[in-house]
């Protein structure tokens, strides 16, 4: 249908570029979070009913189709989805979204002879495969499908060196000669670099690559714009692009790590120092009992909470068990490391959704200097964000990453599975001080027991 | 094709509000806001409804209909999983009437 005329649909491409620099505002303050994603759906909507009211489009029952398979997808995994999953989830969408930019743009391409029009054709098609691939092996990261350590093998930088050639090459052919089998080849050499991109990067690491992953999708989407000679792509694409760009190196710095670090770290042999070996050093293993003892005749705790938290679904547990101990005249408050969880802010998601009040969620730069007064840290399974080998191994993978000091509290309570390093597979001093005891098991069935041993107390 | 120049203003000008909007968000937004430029780009689906309707040939309108349903999921899923994990953070408030005061000092 053309019911709009060109003007009209200018205009109301316009309003919804407007509603997505709304919507991204909005989601950068607690206040108006949720109405700015309300707003950017409703900008998605308003372009999404203008492509259809202006272009002159047939398939319509097709293309109707294919969106309600896709909503009927999309929906119930979005609502379904357990909250410690939720990084998958977002790398899921990102690399989908990346793989339709990169189809989008080869279909295109027949229709296209302007050379700079090419050029914008093998971008997106060149970055939405890195996109899609990435995306891909850091779901498999995350849901430890594939090694979360960094995956490198001898040869590497040479084959990564010959893709990327080949795919400058595979593109030089397409913006000559517009060859849809050399489009097929730089498609190929596409999702080949977004492997070899994202295997060497250490699990710790996956939430700045999804983030990367993001910005690079944008700028594909960017790019699709010109290709259709479409503002709205333009626009949005390149303010996901830039948006994204910005907060990969701001979770980058809230790590202590520069984004060429994380993407190429492991080829100079410093993130690789870790190991998964299990430690059979002596540590000074404690009983609920006496966890329960520790924590409710401390004045002042400090829950400092990990992924290992969220995997065990203890959130709740140890929203009862703060409940508790404030009931006994204990103050608690939970000390979240910017990237506790999997995802910078995971954790503040994690513990919302448990009903922890806000004010007693403390950042890292307000918990640090309180540790001095606190009687007791309580870690639940976190390892490497209170790993003093941050601050002291230089060699270590996470060496410069700010840490939550519970060094500094009178006593240290580790609630973890086992001996195993964390996440980014280094061992942590600290399990070995003499003012160190461990709990040993699931988060939450140890906390429900501590718990029952406050409440006894 | 559109004017090489007015693009490139749209781009610039586009890149310098990215840059901006997002500049000083708290580190407990970042997964939020992450998901929900994530959303933004599905805006790709606006392209592949534009070139599935243009599609003659039955393989290329497969093609721009897996593109069709991948942007979809991308547009659709990411907003609505970025409300999911927005409804937690603001959940608490109704309940807690004074938590706003300790909100505005962060």
């Amino acid at each position: 249908m053309s019911v709009l005329g060109p003007g009209w649909t200018a205009l109301f491409y316009l309003a919804a570029s407007v509603c997505f620099i709304l919507a991204l505002k909005g989601l950068s303050s607690p206040r108006t979070a949720r109405r700015g994603n309300a707003i950017g759906a409703a900008g998605a909507l308003l372009a999404v009913v203008t492509v259809f009211l202006s272009a002159k489009l047939e398939n319509i029952p097709l293309i109707l189709a294919a969106i309600a398979v896709g909503s009927a997808v999309a929906v119930p995994v979005a609502r379904r989805v357990q909250m410690t999953q939720m990084p998958q989830l977002v790398a899921l969408f990102n690399g989908v979204g990346g793989g339709a930019a990169a189809l989008v743009a080869l279909l295109e391409l027949g229709h296209n002879e302007d050379p700079w029009v090419r050029l914008a054709v093998v971008f997106t098609m060149l970055v939405g495969a890195v996109s899609f691939a990435g995306s891909a092996v850091t779901v498999g990261k995350l849901q430890e499908l594939i090694s979360t350590r960094p995956l490198v093998f001898p040869g590497m930088p040479v084959l990564m060196g010959a893709v990327v050639l080949g795919a400058v090459a595979a593109g030089g052919f397409v913006v000559a000669t517009g060859s849809a089998g050399w489009a097929v080849a730089l498609v190929v050499l596409g999702l080949a670099a977004g492997f070899l991109l994202v295997l060497p990067v250490g699990g710790a690491d996956v939430p700045i690559v999804i983030s990367l992953l993001n910005a690079f999708t944008g700028l594909a989407v960017a790019a699709s714009g010109i290709v259709l000679g479409n503002v709205l792509l333009l626009v949005a694409g390149t303010l996901v692009g830039a948006s994204g760009t910005i907060l990969t190196k701001v979770m980058a710095s809230a790590m202590g790590r520069g984004v060429t670090g994380i993407m190429f770290g492991a080829f100079r042999g410093g993130s690789t120092a870790g190991s998964t070996a299990q430690s059979d050093r002596p540590v000074r293993s404690s009983s609920p009992e006496d966890v329960a003892v520790q924590l409710g005749y401390a004045q002042r705790v400090v829950i400092v909470p990990g992924y290992g938290l969220a995997v065990a679904q203890g959130q709740h547990t140890i929203a009862e068990l703060a409940t508790a101990l404030a009931a006994r005249g204990v103050e608690v408050v939970f000390a979240i490391h910017p990237v506790a969880g999997r995802m910078p802010g995971h954790m503040n998601v994690l513990l919302a959704e448990a009903n922890v009040p806000y004010e007693a969620l403390k950042e890292l730069e307000e918990a640090n200097p309180e540790f001095p007064n606190t009687d007791v840290a309580l870690v639940v399974g976190a390892n490497d964000v209170v790993n003093p080998a941050a601050k002291h191994t230089p060699g270590a993978p996470i060496y410069g990453m700010p840490i939550l000091e519970v060094a500094q509290a009178g006593q240290v309570v580790f609630l973890k599975r086992s001996m195993r390093p964390g996440f980014a597979g280094i061992e942590n001093e600290l399990l070995f001080d003499p003012k160190t005891t461990l709990l040993f098991g699931d988060a939450k069935d140890s906390l429900t027991r501590v718990l029952g041993a406050v409440k006894a107390l | 094709m559109m004017d090489p120049i007015t693009l490139l203003t749209v781009v610039v000008l586009a890149v310098f509000v990215g840059f901006e909007v997002v500049s000083k968000v708290t580190s407990k937004l970042h997964t939020p806001l992450m998901s929900g430029a994530n959303a933004i780009h599905g805006i790709i689906l606006v392209g592949a409804i534009i070139v599935a309707g243009q599609a003659s040939d039955p393989w290329l309108l497969t093609i721009a209909l897996i593109a069709v349903v991948l942007a979809t999921v991308n547009l659709v899923g990411g907003f609505v999983v970025t409300d999911r994990m927005l409804e937690m953070f603001g959940s608490r408030k109704p309940s807690r009437p004074r938590a706003g005061a300790g909100e505005d000092g962060t």
